[in-house]
């Protein structure tokens, strides 16, 4: 039996709190959860002029506020808006393979970023030729599909595949020629929160913000769509449409994700799935507990990567595929029982 | 323009291939149209047209109003379809498929309101799915799958409801069970019903009216004992059979040389 809906998503967001505590508190220079919160209420209140006691240390302030916090911010944004792409694609395709970086976006802005670092080190835009790189990615997925079929589901999958080949044998190419940068290339690659800074979150809360509202409001329609694009008609809503506005919401969040963080695999394939077991396919909860539970997944991830090889980081995409698959493992084998 | 469903000069082409041409047929408001014929003689393809998902030629008119002229929400408070192979969504409780039935009658994004959610609990206990509501959709029977497929399209509260081979997936009993459950809905309700069957003997005992497709094209038309006779399904399923007159309508039974 499933737990009511509201019950499972207020859960979930207060897991997803006590991760971001951990996930500030725990390190080189442990942060109690107390004196974090006093601080972050006190600078809260001091525009207003209030003050609020019991805060950190001016040292522990700062490693809070310019290294932990941009940092754990950054990974709910990254895993929140990666498993509700996630979510979305699944859900749209009516695939249960289906995952953001399936049109192109991943093998996009791999090229994108692949050249910045290859041909303009220390520009700093990678970000940018990532993110521009996913979104080119996924529109000349949508082109294709378009030309050859219409809005049919399959075609525009089958256009992903020829999109993503294609560029991600760029991407090779590029590398292979400039060997020298391989390194940072990989470390790209595999995804890495290192480097957060609060002008990452910045860069990317708007798009962000906006593709995941526009995901969120759009659950309803999708439990339509799950039915199949003639019912979906009878029903009189317009597959493709709606299709093509989930897609380019949840191409941006992605695009938006991948440009701060790089290609962190398995969220936004798995977290679905684990939302999905816990409060059902309806999609006006899966999505949102699918936001949460990513959020809280990749903060706990990030926490592992900086904490097993401390000082050394491993690279977040091997965390998460290495705690992430086990874990699916167990609970498809729990559930089947 | 007369009261019912009425189609006129209906043609469908996919690609090269003209699958139904110059289709005529009118139903009467609460009458049972069944669809007939061999497979592949364009049955799916005139109830799809009919409901506007595919492109066709002609027109098809409800009460005299051109059903292709409407705004699709309009179209969709008139007109409900229940396809052959429905796609069942994954994880989703009988009562969550359902509501999705109230979707033109309710702003797409919002939650469902209050009446709708009265409507979706009536039709589920009508069907008696209400001790189903709560299980999850593809853990249901075949027979129980199909009266919550039923249920969705009853929940648009439509005029008209399009049936593809309701019975495809059921035994005998329960097919029966959901040709008797749409035919006393369309006796209380007035529900005018368009359906294809390929089961003849049950097409004869269920529906008023036959219309009998070969190869796009509608060869008769008529009751039931009109429409049935070894001579049609001679020429028309390459078929041997002889027709016996049943109590409630003719059945037919496949004969050896």
């Amino acid at each position: 039996m499933r737990a009511r809906p509201a019950a499972c998503l207020a859960a979930a967001g207060a897991v997803l709190v006590g991760t971001v505590l951990l996930g500030v508190g725990v390190g080189a220079l442990p942060l109690a959860p107390g004196p974090v919160l006093a601080t972050l209420a006190d600078r809260a209140v001091r525009p207003l002029g209030g003050s609020v006691d019991g805060g950190l240390s001016p040292v522990q302030a700062a490693a809070l506020l310019q290294l932990r916090l941009p940092r754990v911010v950054l990974a709910v944004l990254v895993g929140g808006a990666l498993a509700i792409a996630g979510a979305a694609y699944q859900g749209v395709f009516r695939n249960p393979l289906a995952d953001p970086y399936l049109l192109g976006a991943a093998a996009g802005a791999g090229l994108g970023a692949t050249l910045v670092i290859a041909y303009a080190p220390g520009s700093g835009a990678v970000p940018v030729a990532a993110f521009v790189g996913a979104l080119v990615g996924v529109g000349a997925s949508f082109a294709l599909g378009t030309a050859a079929g219409g809005s049919s589901s399959a075609t525009l999958l089958l256009a992903g595949v020829a999109v993503a080949s294609f560029l991600a044998a760029g991407q090779t190419l590029v590398q292979q020629r400039n060997a020298e940068d391989l390194q940072q290339v990989y470390g790209w690659l595999l995804g890495q929160l290192g480097r957060a800074s609060w002008s990452d979150v910045l860069l990317v809360l708007p798009y962000l913000g906006a593709a995941v509202a526009v995901l969120l409001v759009c659950g309803r329609a999708l439990d339509v769509l799950a039915v199949g694009d003639d019912e979906a008609r009878s029903l009189g809503v317009h597959p493709g449409r709606l299709r093509l506005l989930v897609v380019v919401a949840a191409s941006l969040a992605t695009a938006s994700a991948v440009a701060v963080s790089g290609l962190i695999g398995f969220v936004g394939l798995v977290v679905p799935h684990v939302a999905r077991k816990l409060v059902g396919g309806a999609h006006a909860v899966l999505l949102p507990m699918s936001l949460l539970a990513g959020g809280a997944f990749l903060v706990l991830a990030d926490l592992l990567a900086r904490t097993v090889l401390a000082p050394a980081e491993l690279p977040l995409g091997v965390v998460t595929a290495f705690v992430g698959a086990p874990f699916f493992a167990a609970l498809l084998w729990s559930r089947r029982r | 323009m007369s009261a019912g469903l009425e189609v006129t000069g209906l043609g469908v082409q996919l690609g090269r291939a003209q699958v139904l041409a110059d289709v005529r047929l009118a139903a009467a408001p609460g009458s049972w149209t069944a669809v007939i014929g061999p497979n592949g003689a364009g049955k799916s393809t005139l109830l799809r047209a009919v409901l506007g998902v595919v492109a066709h030629s002609g027109s098809v008119h409800w009460d005299g109003v051109g059903l292709d002229t409407l705004p699709r929400r309009d179209r969709a408070r008139r007109i409900a379809y229940a396809p052959q192979l429905p796609v069942l969504p994954e994880g989703v409780t009988t009562r969550d498929y359902v509501a999705l039935g109230r979707t033109p009658h309710r702003p797409l994004l919002a939650a469902p309101r209050t009446a709708d959610r009265a409507v979706v609990e009536e039709t589920m206990a009508r069907l008696e799915l209400g001790a189903l509501a709560d299980r999850v959709l593809t853990t249901l029977s075949g027979g129980e799958q199909q009266r919550a497929v039923l249920a969705r399209a009853l929940a648009q509260q439509p005029q008209v409801l399009l049936l593809d081979e309701p019975t495809a997936a059921l035994d005998l009993g329960h097919a029966q069970q959901v040709l008797d459950l749409v035919d006393r809905l369309r006796r209380t309700d007035g529900l005018t019903v368009l359906s294809t069957l390929h089961d003849l003997s049950l097409a004869g005992q269920y529906a008023d009216r036959l219309v009998l497709l070969a190869a796009g094209r509608v060869v008769a038309e008529g009751t039931p004992a009109q429409v049935l006779t070894p001579d049609a399904l001679r020429t028309h399923y390459g078929a041997r059979a002889s027709v016996v007159a049943g109590p409630d309508g003719p059945a037919v039974l496949p004969v050896r040389d």
